[in-house]
């Protein structure tokens, strides 16, 4: 079975082996792999409406070439109605039918967007850890009120309880995104942004800027650790053990600009850092002290 | 004296930069010579520099078009040879070089690709279609024209003096601002897309007036030709819209040129009040460029398979209600800002809302091509693979308008392969198809088929290749613009993405054979008629190409298919008992003065040489003074004249084989 | 025949004026969307000042009511000039043109205190977003008048060498549209800039 020197059986088995290796790959997509409620919900919500909307894209897609073929000018056993060009009842069905799938979608969209609206704290699943979040130049710092550390490029929690994410941004716009828990959002210098995740298993997962911010964006990568409770502990211990403290004094060289930054842990931090590195873009300004940390123009929400 | 420019504005900082500066600089000084050659300098000069010409104008917004389009190919070819080495800090471009290749990408296919090519099909064609002899203001026509090609020519000198902005076609502050982006980069582009801006701005108040106020006598609204109904939306749309981007653009430039804080971390600035201002006008600027692509695609559906257009009405009223809602869901950009559930969902409803008119369009195409005669000539093709492809597109970007499913896919490469599914197959397929459909009305001979065939298989073929990539890519999480990465089972992705683009490349060395190829076939493909293709509509009832006055005689409309029907009842074709002289617009350097002095100006502002800004600002003011002072603007080509070029028409007319 | 070209002259003439007038309503419309614009970006950015001076600390109501004065009338003054372009009086049209112009420059002269003030006062555009929007808002509508006054001195010139033909006229009309839509502008300035600023 060869044509002009080509395999053709041979490059039909290649190209199947090529589609069945890249199936399995995507089996394993981020966005298609979700490991936890609010992700799940989120890739749910994708198919869902990629599946109502099959229902016209595929027949319009065959009707097309179907068309295209049928009634081909060399065709001349199709009919041909040169002045055919209304009918009410046509024009009624294409007026509804995207009416209709539009409705359906919109009802799913309205309903979904208030239930994953990322400031609404997941519920029935037990109290939340806080940690606030910082982007930087170019690397995310994660401070951990709580437990009293702060940890650069690694987010570590507990599996199975809800994770509440408060957001910042300490130079340009960055999106805070870490797609197999919780999608994504901004971080935005001076104001506020929130964020809930939650993953069902102990496992790695990956977190990234998505919003370019310079040269080093490439490489603003940071990992997500879901770990089981006794684990978590001692990652706490561990990071209390670090050298390194953050506070006013050395936050400064901390943020300063840097590229490919290692996981780095501090084991102290100053209590109120996150509210000051938000602050600084305030001023003490008479207007704003009354709502300090709360996004500005972002509506006023809790 | 030179403000910031020095000779360190040269591309000395890399053997890319610097080889891409010297083929600029190479190609410009190469068509110097050769006009000088050829002794063409005058011709160019008297013939269309100064025309005020709408088909001329029409032209050399193609042309800019084209030439843009080669410019941001390279870009976005190199784009993807680096994606596809880049794994673990591979490739060969360092990240400064690559932000600026996404960013002046971007810039060109919107502003200085898409926009001259869509207001040039629009200058050349509809008046013709509403049976005018020109635009309602021909000069300020110029002016647009000028005003855009000098916008381009800031994006191109940018490569060869100083750099281009690295903060991609969006230009998000702080970003943008001069705290983390002091280089002149970010004023190229502020510079180029405000001055090109205003020539938008001014183009679509010209359509608007030309459609409203010149069609020809029993031309009602209900029987224009669906690529004016759609010229006339999008023109709408530009007029109101354009304003927007020119308040974000020009309130950035204050932020870097007089230390304001509007958009500034601190301060007081408001980065959110950016992205709002940026898509009033983002938005609608989508609907600016596919309006006018879906009414070629009527035309050409419907002359194509030899039919009625199916719908008509529906298509209008579709139409129209795209244009309205096109202001309604700027939103939907930033869903990931952190607005409260009840902003994000109103905003996600009507961006699905606005899927509905553009259902109907679909199926409106389809049911033209039943039970027709479907010829597949190029631009036929163009629009079988815009309606499958663009479907396709059409789905996915109702994915990203519900808002918990943008947290997801936002800023990752399927965000970037939407809006290509969009752009390409929606925007560019319909330009093209116009452009193979209307060529010989421009010229007077046919643009060969083959290779028209050959150009539009490799496009749909390199985009699919090129572009399913990345939607599966988004899926695995892959953010847009990344120079390098470190996930290795990206990378068979990317290098397919980068065999697409080589494919599309082929298309596009298709174009430029089937350009040759036809130019030195004309004789055989000669239009002698003015209708190649049997055409419905009025442009097709005059000369290829037609005479500077279009129609001798302006004709009585009387249906939605006019020159269709006069063709049947033997009413095309018939000579007038005797003419009229005619007044036509005089050419005028001042729209090139203009343009040229704008480039210059917007030079100056960009390296803060205030003195040149002083005298460019003066001139500009003096030339606008002078030329709209001017009371005699026009000149009267004689009634015996106009028989002249009329008895050539119908000699050629009865030569025909 | 010649008879019947002046006519079908006159007729061109008559639709281009009309074309004309639209577009300059267009224009309008246009630019009515950048102050719109402007107007919404100034409210966005009043909290942002930075921890300096307000809209009460900077604003004098007596400087902006005597603006709008100065502004109203010379919109009246404006109907005055566009009624002698009518009754084809030149000297009046240059006359009422000429009262026009003056106190449009005074209102610029005032604007142009009052920001040298706040200047001096260290309140200038780079002191806060805040007024930043403000110099921006109120000095793009300076700008407009500005450019209003060079439009008037034009046109004065031309009633006086061209006298007041057909196309004087149109432009004329123009240029009454655009001084009348200035006004509608600074009465959206006073009552959302100065009068709220103040309260």
């Amino acid at each position: 079975m060869k044509l002009r020197g080509i395999n053709w059986r041979g490059a039909m088995l290649a190209a199947s082996v090529a589609l069945l290796v890249g199936a399995c790959d995507l089996k394993r997509a981020a966005v298609l792999d979700p490991k936890g409620p609010i992700a799940l919900a989120e890739r749910d919500l994708l198919f869902d409406a990629f599946c109502v909307m099959m229902i016209v894209i595929v027949p319009v897609i065959i009707l097309t070439l179907w068309f295209a073929w049928r009634y081909r000018a060399s065709n001349t056993s199709a009919q041909y109605a040169p002045t055919w060009a209304n009918s009410v009842k046509i024009d009624a069905f294409v007026w509804s039918i995207p009416a209709i799938i539009v409705i359906a979608l919109g009802v799913l969209l309205w309903r979904s967007t208030y239930k994953l609206d990322p400031y609404r704290p997941i519920e029935n699943a037990g109290p939340a850890i806080e940690v606030q979040v910082v982007a930087q130049d170019w690397k995310w710092l994660f401070i951990y009120p709580e437990q009293g550390i702060a940890v650069v490029n690694q987010l570590a929690f507990p599996a199975g309880r809800p994770v509440s994410l408060r957001i910042t941004s300490d130079t340009v716009m960055n999106s805070f995104y870490v797609p197999q828990l919780a999608g994504q959002i901004y971080a935005m210098a001076g104001m506020q942004t929130r964020l809930q995740l939650l993953a069902d298993q102990p496992g790695k997962f990956v977190g990234r800027n998505s919003q370019y911010s310079g040269g080093g964006y490439s490489d603003q990568h940071f990992e997500v650790l879901s770990l089981s409770q006794g684990d978590f502990d001692a990652w706490v211990a561990k990071a209390k053990q670090a050298p390194g403290r953050l506070d006013a004094q050395t936050y400064p060289a901390q943020a300063a600009k840097s590229r490919a930054v290692p996981i780095t842990y501090y084991s102290a931090i100053e209590p109120g850092l996150y509210d000051q590195i938000i602050a600084k873009y305030r001023h003490s300004g008479h207007t704003h002290t009354q709502n300090q940390g709360q996004g500005a123009g972002v509506p006023a929400r809790r | 004296m030179f403000g910031k420019l020095t000779i360190e504005a040269l591309p000395l900082y890399s053997a890319i930069a610097a080889g891409g500066a010297a083929v600029t600089v190479g190609g410009a000084l190469l068509v110097a010579i050769v006009l000088t050659w050829l002794k063409a300098w005058k011709y160019l000069w008297t013939d269309w520099l100064t025309s005020v010409d709408h088909k001329r104008i029409g032209i050399m917004y193609i042309v800019l078009a084209l030439i843009m389009l080669l410019r941001g190919f390279v870009d976005a070819i190199m784009m993807r040879a680096q994606q596809a080495m880049a794994l673990n800090a591979g490739g060969y471009l360092p990240p400064e070089h690559f932000d600026q290749i996404f960013s002046s990408h971007g810039t060109i296919m919107i502003f200085f690709m898409a926009m001259p090519f869509m207001t040039g099909l629009i200058n050349l064609i509809m008046p013709l279609q509403i049976g005018t002899r020109d635009v309602a203001f021909p000069w300020l026509n110029a002016v647009s024209l000028w005003l855009s090609a000098a916008g381009a020519a800031l994006v191109m000198v940018s490569l060869v003096i100083g750099k281009f902005s690295t903060a991609g076609w969006t230009g998000y502050p702080p970003y943008s601002g001069i705290e983390y982006n002091p280089g002149v980069g970010v004023d190229y582009w502020i510079w180029a897309i405000l001055i090109s801006g205003v020539g938008s701005t001014m183009s679509g108040i010209n359509f608007v007036v030309t459609i409203l106020k010149r069609r020809a006598p029993g031309m009602t609204l209900m029987r224009m030709t669906p690529f004016t109904w759609t010229a006339l939306c999008a023109s709408v749309l530009m007029a109101f819209a354009f304003p927007a981007i020119t308040v974000a653009c020009g309130l950035l430039a204050l932020d870097r040129l007089a230390g304001m804080h509007f958009f500034t971390n601190a301060h007081g600035g408001n980065m959110m009040n950016y992205a709002n201002l940026f898509w009033i006008w983002g938005h609608p600027e989508v609907y600016i460029l596919i309006l006018p692509a879906f009414g070629i695609f009527s035309e050409v559906v419907a002359t194509f398979s030899r039919k009625r257009l199916f719908g008509y009405e529906s298509l209008v009223y579709a139409t129209a209600a795209i244009a309205i809602l096109s202001f309604t869901v700027w939103l939907h950009h930033f869903f990931t800002m952190g607005s409260s559930a009840n902003v994000n969902a109103f905003f996600g409803v009507t961006t699905m809302i606005i899927a509905v008119p553009t259902g109907v369009k679909v199926f409106n195409w389809l049911l033209t091509m039943y039970r027709g005669r479907i010829d597949f000539h190029p631009s036929m093709m163009w629009s079988i693979g815009f309606i499958v492809t663009f479907v396709i597109g059409g789905m996915t970007g109702v994915l990203l308008a519900i808002p918990p499913a943008d947290f997801l896919m936002h800023n990752t490469t399927f965000l970037v392969a939407h809006f290509h599914n969009m752009i390409i197959p929606g925007v560019l397929f319909g330009y093209l198809a116009g452009y193979m459909f209307w060529f010989p009305k421009a010229f007077g001979f046919e643009l060969n088929r083959g290779w028209g065939l050959a150009s539009f298989w490799c496009w749909l073929i390199g985009f699919y290749l090129a572009f399913m990539p990345l939607y599966l890519l988004g899926l695995k999480g892959m953010p847009r613009r990344m120079e390098t990465y470190n996930d290795p089972t990206w990378q068979p992705y990317l290098m397919v993405a980068a065999l697409g683009a080589v494919v599309v490349l082929c298309g596009i060395a298709s174009m430029v054979i089937q350009i040759y190829v036809s130019i030195r076939d004309r004789k055989l493909t000669e239009d002698r008629t003015g209708d190649p293709f049997d055409g419905r509509t009025l442009e097709w009832s005059t000369s290829s190409p037609p005479p500077p006055y279009n129609f001798a005689v302006i004709p009585t409309v009387g249906d939605r298919e006019p020159f269709l029907e006069a063709k049947k009842n033997g009413t095309a074709y018939r000579r007038p008992a005797s003419y009229a002289p005619i007044r036509i617009p005089s050419n005028t350097p001042a729209g090139v003065i203009l343009g040229g002095f704008a480039f210059v100006l917007g030079f100056a502002i960009v390296w803060h040489i205030w003195w040149l800004v002083i005298v460019s600002a003066i001139v500009m003011f003096i030339t606008v003074i002078a030329r709209s002072s001017d009371d005699n603007a026009e000149f009267t080509l004689s009634a015996g004249e106009v028989k002249r070029m009329e008895d050539e028409r119908f000699r050629q007319l009865g030569s025909r084989a | 025949m010649s008879v019947v070209h002046m006519s079908e002259h006159e007729r061109e003439e008559a639709e281009t004026r009309e074309q004309r007038a639209l577009g300059f309503w267009l224009y309008l419309m246009g630019d009515a969307v950048i102050f719109a614009l402007l107007f919404a970006t100034y409210a966005i950015m009043i909290p942002g000042t930075a921890g300096g001076p307000t809209g009460k600390d900077l604003f004098d109501l007596n400087n902006a009511a005597l603006e709008t004065v100065l502004l109203l009338v010379s919109s009246t003054t404006f109907g005055f000039a566009s009624l002698s372009v009518r009754t084809g009086n030149r000297s009046a049209v240059i006359g009422w043109l000429a009262v026009t112009f003056l106190l449009g420059a005074g209102f610029v002269f005032l604007e142009v205190r009052e920001f040298a003030g706040m200047i001096a006062k260290g309140a200038g555009p780079d002191r806060s977003g805040f007024l930043s929007a403000f110099f921006t808002l109120v000095g793009t509508h300076g700008v407009h008048v500005t450019m209003g006054l060079l439009w008037i001195l034009i046109l004065s010139a031309q009633v006086a060498l061209k006298g007041l033909t057909a196309p004087v006229a149109s432009r004329l009309y123009r240029l009454g549209l655009f001084w009348h839509f200035l006004d509608i502008a600074w009465v959206g300035i006073f009552s959302i800039v100065y009068l709220p600023g103040l309260l």
